[in-house]
């Protein structure tokens, strides 16, 4: 039941800084603990973050075991024309999460 | 001599000074108030809590179809925005067929056996988690009201009898911090005063949601005595004098704290 939280503004005008708020649900498992028999437990992180605006990559992130649980991504950028914020995550094991978010520039 | 002895705990120094009354009206706070401006902020916005992804998870819990009756909570309660409001800001709350105080987590897996013919969720499982804090999030703003039931009383002096009860190999009682000393600190991080407004709330330390009986166990390790079982009778009943403590306040629910 994976589920983001995105913040982005509905509306800006041209030339406007905005800023994105992203919020990824995950346990961000370090890799590092073991259990109390001793077994480690595998690493479950996410590895990737990235943003792009109507097709273009606008950010990247990489993130690493001494992140948090939950992550919580801000980033600020120029609103330029209206269009699409797209966000993809993508982690060990498989994981794989996108969202969406429009912007109308005026 | 009876107050003649010092207990040094990590660092800081705990006088056994004649136990104080509860906290004065006028001078109760909420967890809240006692934290960095970092973190208010992060609670206060709801695209920066992460008590919302459990939120969100409830609401989705509300609308599925469980158990052999293969009916979901909305088929009975409907739209949880009127049906659940103003609902948390009464629980503990009392049950009949009990005949003693259940939490809102033994509220829903109450209804699920009976009503859903589901097995119960466990305790700390994300799923009971995240549909306490879906209900819960439904009174937010509104005022505690807990304990108003005539009924709960006897229940509500345990509670209060367990919290100035002296216990575990440190000998402390709950009172001994959060009444007699929430205005100092305990290695670094401040007591605060045991008003339970914001549960279940998302602690950063525990990098996850968590219940107040979660947070009760620790607290009990914490003094070195032996935790109640989830559950456990003890713990619905400190959980509901805490609540009937805080009357008044508005839920918070899902609370971050540090």
């Amino acid at each position: 039941m994976a589920s983001a939280l995105i913040n982005v503004p509905k509306t800006a005008q041209r030339g406007d800084i905005i800023e994105i708020k992203t919020l990824m649900s995950h346990i961000m498992e370090t890799g590092y603990r073991h259990t109390a028999t001793g077994e480690v437990v595998p690493r479950d992180i996410i590895t990737s973050f990235t943003c792009r605006f109507n097709g273009t990559e606008i950010f990247r992130a990489d993130l690493f075991p001494a992140i948090a649980a939950n992550p919580f991504i801000t980033f600020f950028t120029r609103a330029t024309d209206s269009g699409k914020f797209e966000f993809e995550w993508i982690g060990d094991q498989g994981f794989s999460e996108t969202a969406s978010a429009s912007i109308i520039v005026e | 001599m009876r107050f003649g002895f010092v207990i040094l705990m990590t660092g800081i120094l705990l006088a056994g000074a004649a136990p104080a009354a509860e906290i004065a009206q006028a001078e109760r706070r909420s967890g809240y108030s006692f934290m960095t401006p970092d973190t208010k902020a992060m609670q206060d916005d709801d695209t920066a809590n992460p008590g919302m992804l459990w939120v969100l998870d409830g609401e989705a819990l509300w609308k599925r179809k469980q158990g052999a009756a293969n009916k979901a909570c909305a088929d009975c309660h409907n739209d949880a925005s009127a049906s659940m409001k103003g609902v948390a800001a009464h629980y503990p709350a009392f049950d009949k067929a009990l005949d003693r105080p259940v939490d809102l987590e033994q509220r829903i897996n109450l209804c699920r056996i009976s009503h859903q013919q589901a097995t119960p969720l466990p305790y700390e499982s994300r799923d009971l988690l995240a549909l306490t804090a879906f209900v819960a999030q439904q009174s937010r703003g509104a005022a505690i009201e807990t304990g108003s039931d005539p009924q709960l009383e006897p229940f509500i002096a345990k509670g209060r009898a367990l919290f100035t009860q002296r216990q575990g190999q440190l000998n402390l009682g709950c009172a001994n911090c959060h009444d007699d000393n929430w205005d100092k600190r305990l290695a670094g991080s401040a007591i605060t005063q045991a008003h339970p407004t914001g549960y279940p709330l998302y602690r950063l330390e525990w990098q996850s949601l968590g219940s107040l009986q979660r947070r009760l166990r620790a607290c009990i390790t914490g003094i070195r005595a032996q935790a109640y079982d989830y559950g456990a009778p003890e713990l619905v009943e400190l959980e509901l004098y805490l609540m009937s403590r805080a009357r008044g306040m508005p839920v918070e629910t899902p609370a971050v704290r540090p």
